[in-house]
């Protein structure tokens, strides 16, 4: 975990060997023996893992991979309507996997975006999987901008390659693992192919052996990037720790009036001191788990 | 700005405005230069073939399914087969499980009650009550459920749903309503319950409203087996056999269309009455074709739709045959008390061109649409006292349609009562389930009442003018 960048987690997990389990769990193709499917039962989770992405990419697809519900699925956009909750076990750790609505973007000008967006934001999530479709990738791209504004903690699962394939699409995914600075795990999820790597990036991100390094936008225009400093500046005074001062100051300029309201209650206060107990909850527990 | 350290919170949101005003269209360009960097990175990373796709098949499929000419023709055509192939294929299986659960395990049950001997009223309510309304529900609902939802799901899957919305978006904004009304309507097909949650979807309170409040014309998967069952009884046999399972198909696609048009209708009513207001507009995404994985669509169909409908049905069947052993076997001045309520119905029944008995159904069966039929059929072996059906009174007997048929004809059905029957069946008030989803949705007991009351209404309504025209055209009164 001292390793920031995030190129040589591409490949399985690198950095520290898990001394306890032998090189069989690192390896990805004994992975699915780690996955133990929990369904419903989600008591005790040490990780809560918020799954967003564009409406019809196959988020309940994967989400239904991984816990072993039967989550409905359908081929058009905008089924999954409340969010879903479901569990799995993976390595040593029990994780939460909510199925968040499907998004272009976390504006929340309607109601589905704002469930993703509080949920993102303010649910904590100790990593958020963004499922994007592989054809089409600079709309789906867009949501993944936004969420890295949010948040450090994603792991893009690059989903759907096969009907990349059929469309002529060749996609470099560590060209793009490394200019959003994220994990980027290529999945056809309906085939139940790449979800290995897939569970052991989030796995990674969640116990802090990948650092994310996420692509943050800068705005070319001097006039906004003044603005968004100055206000950025003001908000540090009041939240030091505040991990998304860029992000929540973009909001306040744009008039976002949940955000106003959680920044003038304290609401966002709070969301960053639950964040760094977390992280650091959670480097304690792996370097525990590591010495073992 | 160093002049004051500790700015309060409000401060903060009060530089931001001014700095919101001076920067003028901030939220346009934000968005842009996400843009931009979106499509830069996704340049980078992405490799395109030296020449275009030679031929786009999604797009060409798409020209010929979302065409003016084309697009409801197919439509039409495409849920008529699935429909053929569900009343065609539900018979054999259902006349196996009728077979084996009431000609086998029913007379075994009562051999067996009587060799423990058991009291009579409790092997009645038991037997005659409980189990006969599920073996019921069972035989009749499971086979039609079986094919109709993977055949629906696959549909879903392979993406034709979003045409579906697409051919009728136009249709419903000329209603006043919002274009993915057609989607929470689709999913109405299946289960209204589902249907008025898919209308989260729906951000305008009140195009959403209007959505739920139409969505029980979408006819649910509770009702389609007594569309079906009755269509092929009294329709059916109107044309000779090799044409009755298309005929009867054409009936029950009928009837969904009829909900369809009063979806639009009512929709336009409620937009230009209590619920007026603005179309907003939205785009709707075409997903491209994906092949369906049939195997997995089955299984899943199967154990996710069809069970558990099936398990609903029987939930709400089980209490639904102790009530009605109970009312048909209480007896108040000799007169049983599924009588009373009977006799008291009755003439406003004839008047819609139904009967007591009808009413009295959907009265008990307002938990689960599922279990009308069956106690139609109950209450008509009572009020008949056809001996040969059953055993008594509050007892279900034989499930094959021949023995159908007849306890209806003995319960003076005519065509007009099954096409009322089939009417009043797509227009009443939602089953409680929905109506308790409505209310949780809307927050609201008065939208709950409007969307509970009005289809009702509506529907003795339809009931009251097709009976009066019927009567004048055909002399029968």
């Amino acid at each position: 975990m001292n390793m920031p960048s995030n190129k040589e987690n591409q490949f399985g997990s690198t950095g520290f060997p898990d001394i306890s389990v032998g090189n069989c769990q690192n390896c990805p193709i004994h992975n699915k023996s780690n996955l133990l499917k929990l369904g419903v039962d989600m008591q005790d989770w040490d990780f809560v893992v918020a799954l967003a992405g564009n409406p019809n990419v196959g988020k309940s697809t994967v989400f239904n991979a991984l816990t072993g519900l039967k989550q409905h699925t359908g081929n058009w956009p905008g089924k999954t309507v409340t969010r879903a909750e479901g569990g799995y076990e993976f390595g040593s750790y029990r994780y939460k996997i909510v199925d968040l609505p499907g998004t272009y973007s976390l504006l929340a000008t309607s109601l589905d975006e704002e469930i993703a967006r509080d949920f993102i934001l303010f649910g904590s999530p100790d990593v958020c999987l963004v499922v994007v479709d592989a054809t089409r990738l600079e709309l789906n791209l867009n949501l993944v901008l936004q969420v890295l504004e949010i948040t450090d903690r994603v792991v893009v699962c690059l989903n759907l390659l096969d009907e990349a394939k059929r469309h002529g699409l060749i996609i470099d995914e560590r060209r793009l693992a490394r200019d959003l600075g994220v994990p980027v795990v290529p999945t056809i999820a309906r085939m139940k192919q790449g979800l290995d790597r897939l569970l052991e990036e989030v796995n990674n991100v969640a116990t802090g052996k990948t650092i994310c390094k996420p692509y943050r936008i800068e705005h070319e225009s001097p006039q906004l990037k003044e603005a968004i400093l100055k206000l950025s500046d003001e908000i540090i005074k009041l939240y030091p720790d505040l991990p998304n001062v860029h992000w929540v100051a973009t909001r306040l300029l744009d008039g976002d009036e949940r955000i106003a309201e959680a920044f003038l209650n304290g609401e966002i206060g709070n969301l960053e001191i639950v964040i760094t107990e977390n992280e650091e909850t959670q480097t304690v527990e792996s370097q525990v788990e590591a010495v073992k | 700005m160093n002049t004051n350290e500790n700015k309060k919170p409000e401060d903060v949101i009060k530089l931001a405005q001014s700095l919101r005003w001076q920067l003028g269209d901030f939220h346009e360009r934000v968005m842009e230069s996400t843009f931009t960097h979106a499509a830069q990175i996704a340049e980078r990373a992405t490799t395109r073939p030296g020449q275009k796709p030679r031929f786009d098949f999604d797009q060409a499929v798409d020209h010929i399914v979302t065409s003016r000419i084309w697009g409801f023709p197919i439509m039409f055509l495409l849920f008529a087969f699935v429909f053929w192939l569900t009343i065609i294929g539900a018979n054999y299986p259902s006349a196996f499980l009728s077979d084996l659960l009431i000609g086998k395990i029913y007379p075994a049950l009562h051999h067996l009650a009587k060799t423990i001997q058991s009291p009579w009223w409790l092997s009645g309510l038991i037997i005659d009550g409980i189990f006969l309304a599920t073996a019921w529900v069972v035989s009749v609902m499971l086979p039609p459920m079986a094919i109709f939802f993977p055949l629906f799901t696959l549909l879903e899957d392979l993406g034709y749903l979003p045409r579906v919305a697409f051919n009728l978006d136009n249709i419903f904004k000329k209603s006043g309503a919002h274009g993915k009304q057609s989607l929470s309507m689709m999913m109405g097909f299946g289960c209204n319950a589902a249907g008025i949650i898919a209308t989260r979807i729906i951000d305008s309170p009140r195009e959403r409203l209007i959505a739920m409040i139409t969505n029980n014309f979408a006819l649910c998967n509770g009702r389609w087996p007594t569309q079906i069952l009755i269509a092929s009884l009294f329709i059916g046999v109107l044309v000779p056999a090799h044409l009755a399972g298309f005929i009867s198909a054409l009936a029950v696609i009928s009837i969904a269309l009829l909900g369809v048009l009063l979806t639009f209708l009512v929709s336009w009513g409620l937009s230009k009455t209590i619920l007026r207001g603005e179309v907003s507009t939205f785009s709707l995404e075409l997903p491209p074709y994906r092949p369906p994985r049939i195997l997995q669509t089955i299984y899943t169909s199967i154990i996710n739709r069809t069970l558990f409908v099936l398990w609903r049905a029987i939930v709400f069947a089980a209490p639904a045959g102790a009530v009605i052993w109970l009312v048909s076997n209480i007896q108040i001045q000799n007169l049983t008390l599924a009588e009373h309520i009977i006799n008291f119905l009755n003439p406003f029944g004839i008047l819609i061109g139904l009967n007591g008995i009808i009413l009295l159904a959907y009265i008990i069966a307002i938990p689960a649409n599922e279990i009308v039929i069956p106690t139609i059929l109950m209450l008509t072996i009572l009020i008949t006292g056809m001996s040969s059906y059953g055993s008594g009174a509050g007892v279900m007997f034989e499930t094959g349609e021949n023995s159908t048929f007849k306890i209806l004809q003995a319960g003076n059905w005519t065509l007009l009562t099954a096409v009322n029957l089939m009417l009043f069946s797509l227009i009443h008030n939602p089953c409680s389930t929905t109506i308790y989803t409505i209310y949780k949705e809307s927050g609201s007991i008065k939208w709950t009442l409007i969307a509970s009351l009005l289809p009702l209404f509506l529907g003795f309504l339809v009931t009251f003018f097709v009976a009066q025209i019927w009567r004048i055209v055909t002399g029968i009164y």
